[in-house]
Parts: C-alpha cells; structure tokens; sequence
C-alpha cells in the first residue's frame, strides 16, 4: 500500500456546491516525488492542502478520502489534525518571507516545532537535530546564524530555513507549493537539489506543486497534470517528457522554453475556467485544437495507457491522437545593420546607500534589437534598468539617447525623453494601480504626451488594448478583474500607447504561468517585428533569452562578465558564471 | 471540526476574483451586512435627524422662559425646565445642531489638513518628511484638551475658532496615520511607473496615492468624528463653547447638573443624545474597518 492514497477527493465552494476539485485520485509512495502540474486557478494548491487536512476559507472537502499512512485524515478531530500537521505532514509554502515570523530568531522558530510536537526531547536530542538538518539544508550551524532573523537572511536561505522546519522533525510526507518560484534559476537549482536528496534519504513521500514542467523534471518521479480542478494526466515524468498525450499536457510542453534551442514557444489561447464556470464535457475542449464533437458532450473518462499512464481524452482511448507540435524551430538573424546605437550606457556606477550595486556597466542597444539582461538577484540587472529610465540615478556614468545625454532622474528629463523609453514592471499585480479602471489607466500616459482631443484619447486606447489582444471592454474593468496575464498585457499596453521606441522590460513573466508567459513573449517578439522596438529584456530565465533576444548581456555583482550573441553566449559560454547560469536552467530533459 | 466551521462561514472563497469589493461605495455597501454597522448608522441618523430638523419643530425658543426653574414634565413641557426655567424639550431640539456642525466641520477639516501633511511627508523621501513630523510630534506631546482650551482662552470661544482649534488638534494624528499608508503605498510599483512617466507630483498624490490609502482614511474619519463630538460637548460644558442663552447639549449639561436629584431630564436627555451619537458613529467605523479586512484581497495569489 502507497504511504499516501487520496480517493476520488471532490473540494466544493462552500454554500454554492460548485466543484473546485473534482474525482482527483493519485497514491504517492514512500520515497517518491509527485509533481502536481498546472495553470493558476486548476485547484493545484487547493489539493496540496487536503494532504494536511485542511482546505481554504470558502472552501469545503466535500467528499473523497486522503489516506496517510492507512489512516484518513480528513476524518480526524482536531486536536489529531494539530499532531498530524508538521508532525507526519509538512508543508513548504511558496514565499518564505511570508511563512516565517518576522519577530522570532529562525533558531527559535524552530525550537517552537519540538514544543508542540516533541515535548519530551531534552536540549542535547534537539540541538543536534537541528544542526543535522542545518547541514542537509546546506545552512551554517553556528548558533550565531540560529540568532538570526528571517529578515537578515537572502531569500534562498529563507527558503532553505522553511525546508529545515519541514524536514527537521522527521515527517513522512511533504507537501511543497511552488517553493521556488520566487528564486533565480542558480538558487533554484540548488534548492530542488536539496529537496531530492532530503526525501531520498529520509524516505518521504512528497507532493510537488507547480505550473513549470521544466522544473520538477529533475526532480520527481511521476507527474500528475492538473486542469480545471481535475487530473487530466498521470505517469511517470519519462512517459510524459517522452509521449505527452492529452493535448493540455503536450501544451504545456510545448510553452516551456529550452535553453538549448529557439523555438517558437506555443501559448494555450484562452485561460482556464474558473470555478463554476467550467464548459460541459471535456473541460478543456474549447482550448483544444483536436477536440472532437462529442467532447463537448462527454466527460472522458480515464483511459490506461500503459502501467502508470493514465489519461483523461476521447482521444486517448482510439489513440486518435491530434497534431499539437512543439512550436517551430527558428533562426534568429542579426539584425545588427549598423546603425548608430539607440540606447549607449557608459561606465554607469550605482549605489543603493553605501553600498555599490554596479561597476562600470557599458552597454549598447541598437535600433530593433532585444537585449538580454541575465544574472541572478542581487547581479544588479534591474537596477542598471531602473537607471536607464531614471528611477534609480547612478552616482556617475552617463546614459545616452540617439548620441545625447540623458538626465540621471526621470523627472528632469523632457516629456519627449520620457516618452520614448518605457518601463514594464516584473509584477502586473503590484504595477497596476487597483483603484483605477483599465481605461483611466491607460488614458494618464496619453493625457501627460499627447495633448489630444476626447474622441482621439478613446481610439488611441481601444487601439492599444487590441494591439496587446485584449477586448475593448477591458477598458472598463479594474486590474483584480483581470488574470495576471491581462494585467501584464495592461501594463505593455500603458507603455506601447505612449508609442515608445525603447521598451525595458523587467522580469515581466516572472510572477506569470509558463503557458501565459509564451503567449507574452509572441507578443513582445511581435511588436519587435512590427513596430520595430528596441527591447532591454531583464531575466533570470536563459531558456527565455533564447527565444526572445538577439543579444545577451551577463551581468555577476554588478559587472559585465559576457557580451554577445545569444548562439555564441550559450553555445559557447567563455566565462564560468555563464556557464554556471545555464547548467543550472531547468530544462525538460529527464535527469 | 470547530475550524473547519469557522471556515465554511464565510461565502467567499479567497481564490475567487473579489470584483470591485474594495472599492468605496461597494465597501460601504458590504459593511451593512453587519449587524454593527446597521445600529451604528440608525443611532447616527436618528441624531442626525433630531438635530436638523429638531429647530424646525421646536415649541419655544431658546432663551424664552415657560415656567419655574427645575420643573417636573407636565403637559405642554414634556421633558420639564431647567435651571432658568426654559423648555427642556426646546433647548434639547435646538442644541443638537451646534454639536453636529461644529464636530463634522472639525473633523473634515483635521482629516483634510492631516492629510495634506501627511501625503506630503511620506511621498516627499526627503528631509520635509522629517520636519514635518517633528512638527506634529511636537504637538502630539500636548494634551489635546489643554491645548484647545488654550487656544480657545486666547482667541475667544466663537463657533469657527471651536472647529478651527479641534480640527488642528486631529491633525498630527491624522498625518502620523496617513503617512504611514503614504509611506506603504508610495513603494508599489504602479507609483513608480507614474514617476517614471514623469507625471506631475500633485497628480500622482491625487490619482496613484490618495485612492488607494482612501480606506484608512475612511476609518480615520469615523474615529476622529467620534472625538470631535465628545470634545466639543466637552468645551461647551466647560463653559468655554457656545455661551447661553443659545441651546447647546454640552451646555445643558453643565447648567442644569446641579437640579439634577430636582429634574434629571436636563441632564440625562443630552447626556443620552451625546452618547448615541458617539456609539452610532463609534459602531459605523468599526463596521468599515471590519469589511476592509475581510474584503482585502490577497494579491497574486494562485
């Protein structure tokens, strides 16, 4: 028997009935990790809870069992539920920073587990588990380090203290949501690296939940593909890398950029469902190329295609399989026509207080170009972009525009300075102010640079809103109406309407979906084409800048250590830190 | 599974779009959910209601004399006289109208002028932040009772110096409160994007800022308001407010306290009025701030 079995586990929005989960069944065994994988809103996370017990606010367990261990946990009392929880069952939430009290040293939050779970341990039991733990987390032991405060640490160690509290008392599964989805791809590496060794070695069933394949490729050992709250897919991570078979799985796929060739990345069109609003039949078919006509008609039902594979398609059943490709191949060509640069920064040097941020940056944007900016947190990338807009002036260094020198704060830079270089913030959902409709928003660039009359405003921005496909009803909604990918198209569209010729984009697919990232990136790469941009593409994502630049820059503590094509730069990296960078970028390739 | 109850009370779920919920009429319309809110705003507007249209409905006049000082209810004087032997009932249908203006007058302009330091200081990262505080921490440190009578022995106790001297009493507080949501809402992003644009500082303290501390300053304004009535009354009965003949509820409680045993109504009535009206708008603000934390929505959450 597996360590953990949920059976046919139905969530319901509480009052209403609607299904948030519906007929999710999967068994994890001891020692084995389950990616959980899917977009925002599949009711991933809402799964990962019921292993401990618990479901949101709103949110009810309406029928199913979760079984841990032979024993149901979604029928025991409370107090059962308090031992259980970090006890047998931890949890690894997706922002450390949140998760960790800001007002206790991380030693004491720590000791704070064993009073609750193992008051009878003496001192000497718990000081060496936790620094046992410590140095399986790859954290300093000291007690100095334990005196520390959350605050005081960088955010991989942060992530890497809450993995210590998940795993320091010794429980036989894990529950981890997205836990790194917040670090740059070095930090990353090494954290999933650290997650592998530590339920290997201590035999843990583990639940990982995501929406990037390519980052539990490494790590897990089957996959289950989540999709408007049910399990359209389950098999081993070989068998799904190797023959994806319903097409959501193969779309996900297919989103995913590879660091080791450029591909046109494909975008699932439309978004899923929301709860409720969930299409009769095949939830996914009108998402879906190959739908047949009586997808719409019949719930499919799981087909087994093998030992462990089992798939949720009318398809799959006939192996009527459609034709979802990965996208094409394609060849980026210079466009390096030698034009006089657009954009030249020279020998910029930037504090944050005392603290020097960046050494002697040079850079050089030409007309068309996308430029890549790499690094991990802390490299300075989005401080050079900051100073290039002005929002964060550099101590010395000069940054020019078409040969002439611009002022180092935004605000004593002319209006027509100001217009043609734009800046696209990493988070639509903090760039966006929320008390502002779509329109209003959109409308404020226009009134500051173009002194235009009602009617024109109006056109100008239902234009806009089409250019980044969205409707011109948008116009009238306020951003938390909107997903996080047509917030972001909000925010590219507040910087196309002042009709830009240099776009800055920071990190602006970070805090997206990998499926709603590709469709973000088709739409940058077009606007390029089209309206001929100059684009600074600011990332800690090198399978990205494959796809999206011509050009990449690497950026380590603050100075350039590589220039270059991106062929050239990731083909044949010649500085370690690059090299570094891209051994550590997750790929889907099955390690 | 008494948790999990807790839970399922409450309709919707946090992963759920919260549409247009916090914003200002749909806030307000949410928090009449609560039971608080509905008492707070019926014991409001009752006393709003006596006090507007009280002078419209009153038999005698303020300084008219009906009969002996300190009699009992009877008919024609259904709540008796007091110390000079004027209406009760007048005098209490008069009185509310000063308590109303000169509070919400107060309070509007302590809430403004606070705001306006406030914004400035926590937009302003610069060494005007650090004046401007000091300046109202220097006020802060006295008591506000003090420093109004003060003021108000110096200048005089006219109506407009009564709400000028409490307005500015709420306003290092106010400004200490704004500031502190200026300084939050400042450090998003959607700030700086206007910066980066280069829009007008005024534009963006009015458009990207103001909007956006609006709830606290909601709340603020209930809790000033709330003040605002118990220190004006305070003043009056003080002998420092309105002088007589005029009808005012913090006056009739100073004149008429010491027939109290004789007549209590000349006390109790005001002292009743004066209460409701500080509880309805207590209660009101309280249901506001309750629906502000229940409706903020978690941002970018899965």
């Amino acid at each position: 028997m597996s360590l953990v079995e949920v059976q046919r586990l139905r969530v319901e929005l509480a009052g209403s009935g609607v299904d948030i989960v519906d007929e999710v069944s999967f068994t994890i065994d001891a020692g084995e990790v389950l990616g959980l994988v899917g977009e925002s809103g599949s009711g991933k996370t809402t799964v990962g809870l019921t292993l401990l017990g618990d479901a949101r606010r709103g949110a009810r367990i309406a029928a199913g069992k979760v079984l841990i261990d032979g024993e149901d946990v979604l029928a025991l009392a409370d107090e059962d539920l308090r031992s259980l929880r970090g006890n047998a069952v931890a949890y690894i939430p997706q922002d450390p920073s949140a998760a960790l009290n800001p007002a206790l040293s991380i030693g004491r939050q720590i000791e704070e587990l064993f009073e609750f779970h193992r008051p009878l341990a003496s001192a000497a039991e718990i000081g060496a588990r936790i620094r046992e733990t410590l140095e399986e987390v790859h954290l300093p032991t000291e007690p100095a380090f334990l005196r520390r405060y959350p605050h005081q640490l960088s955010g991989g160690q942060q992530q890497r203290i809450v993995i210590a509290m998940a795993f320091v008392l010794r429980p036989q599964v894990i529950v981890l949501d997205e836990p790194t989805t917040g670090l740059d791809v070095t930090t990353q590496a090494q954290v999933l690296r650290t997650v592998r060794d530590l339920c290997a070695i201590h035999r843990v069933a583990a639940l990982y939940v995501t929406h990037d394949l390519a980052v539990v490729g490494n790590l897990t050992h089957r996959i289950a593909v989540m999709y408007a709250g049910r399990l359209v897919e389950v098999g081993t991570t070989e068998q799904l890398f190797r023959e994806p078979t319903h097409p959501y799985t193969r779309r996900l796929i297919a989103a995913v950029p590879l660091v080791s060739e450029c591909r046109e990345l494909v975008a699932i069109p439309g978004q899923a469902p929301a709860p409720g609003a969930r299409p009769e039949g095949c939830s996914f078919h009108p998402r879906c190329e190959d739908a047949l006509p009586e997808c719409e008609r019949t719930v499919p039902e799981s087909v087994s295609l093998g030992p462990d594979h089992e798939v949720r398609c009318l398809r799959a059943s006939g192996r009527r399989l459609g034709v979802v490709a990965g996208g094409a191949l394609v060849d980026r060509l210079p466009r390096d026509d030698g034009a006089p640069p657009l954009l030249r920064v020279t020998q910029v040097d930037a504090f944050h207080g005392k603290r020097q941020i960046l050494y002697g940056v040079d850079l050089e944007l030409h007309p068309r170009e996308c430029l890549a900016v790499v690094g991990e947190s802390g490299s300075g990338k989005t401080t050079l972009a900051r100073c290039l807009v002005g929002l964060h002036p550099p101590r010395r260094g000069v940054v020019e525009f078409k040969g002439a020198p611009l002022s180092t704060k935004a605000r004593a830079r002319s209006a027509e300075e100001r217009r043609t270089m734009q800046y696209i913030f990493q988070s639509p959902y903090t760039s966006l102010n929320p008390r502002r409709s779509v329109g209003a928003i959109l409308r404020f660039p226009l009134d500051l640079f173009f002194s235009l009359s009602r009617a024109e405003t109006e056109t100008r921005v239902a234009e806009v809103l089409e250019r980044v496909t969205l409707s011109p009803r948008t116009a009238l909604q306020y951003p938390e109406q909107l997903s996080g990918g047509e917030r972001q198209r909000v925010a590219i569209a507040r910087a196309l309407v002042c009709r830009p010729e240099v776009l800055i984009c920071d990190e602006i697919t970070s805090a997206l979906d990998v499926s709603v990232q590709a469709s973000i990136v088709r739409l940058l790469r077009g606007l390029q084409d089209d309206e001929g941009l100059a684009l600074l593409f600011v990332t800690h994502n090198l399978a990205l800048v494959r796809t999206v630049a011509d050009r990449v820059l690497t950026l380590s503590q603050g100075r350039i250590v590589e220039v270059g094509r991106v062929a050239d730069v990731l083909d044949h990296p010649q500085d370690p830190y690059t090299q570094g960078l891209i051994a550590d970028t997750p790929t889907l390739a099955i390690g | 599974m008494s948790r999990m109850d807790t839970m399922m009370t409450s309709s919707a779920p946090a992963s759920e779009r919260v549409p247009a919920s916090s914003r200002g009429p749909g806030l307000l319309r949410r928090s009449l959910g609560q039971s608080r809110m509905r008492i707070g705003l019926v014991l409001s507007a009752f006393i709003v209601l006596v006090a507007v249209l009280g002078p419209l409905l009153a038999p005698h006049g303020a300084g008219e004399l009906v009969g002996a000082p300190y009699q009992a209810p009877s008919r024609g004087l259904p709540l008796g006289t007091d110390y000079l032997g004027e209406d009760v009932f007048s005098r209490v249908l008069l009185g509310g109208w000063t308590v109303l203006w000169m509070s919400l007058a107060a309070t509007v302009l302590g809430v403004g002028a606070g705001t306006v330091v406030g914004l400035l200081a926590g937009y302003s990262r610069s060494a005007l932040d650090d004046v401007l505080m000091r300046i109202m921490d220097v006020f802060l440190s006295f008591p506000v009772m003090v420093l109004v009578l003060l003021f108000i022995s110096m200048i005089g106790s006219k109506g407009w110096v009564i709400v000028i001297v409490v307005g500015l009493a709420w306003m290092p507080q106010v400004a200490r409160v704004v500031r502190g949501a200026t300084v939050e809402v400042v450090s998003r992003e959607y700030v700086q994007s206007a910066e980066a644009l280069g829009a007008p500082r005024r534009q963006i303290l009015a458009r990207e800022v103001l909007p956006n501390i609006a709830t606290p300053l909601m709340v603020e304004f209930g809790l000033r308001l709330t003040w605002s009535i118990g220190l004006i009354a305070a003043i009056s009965f003080l002998g420092q407010g309105l002088q007589p003949p005029a009808a005012d509820w913090g006056l009739m409680i100073k004149q008429n306290r010491q027939g109290l045993t004789l007549q209590p109504w000349g006390v109790v009535v005001p002292v009743l009025l004066i209460a409701l009206f500080t509880v309805g708008t207590n209660l009101m603000t309280e249901g506001i701030s309750r629906t502000v934390a229940r409706v903020t929505p978690p941002e970018g959450t899965a």
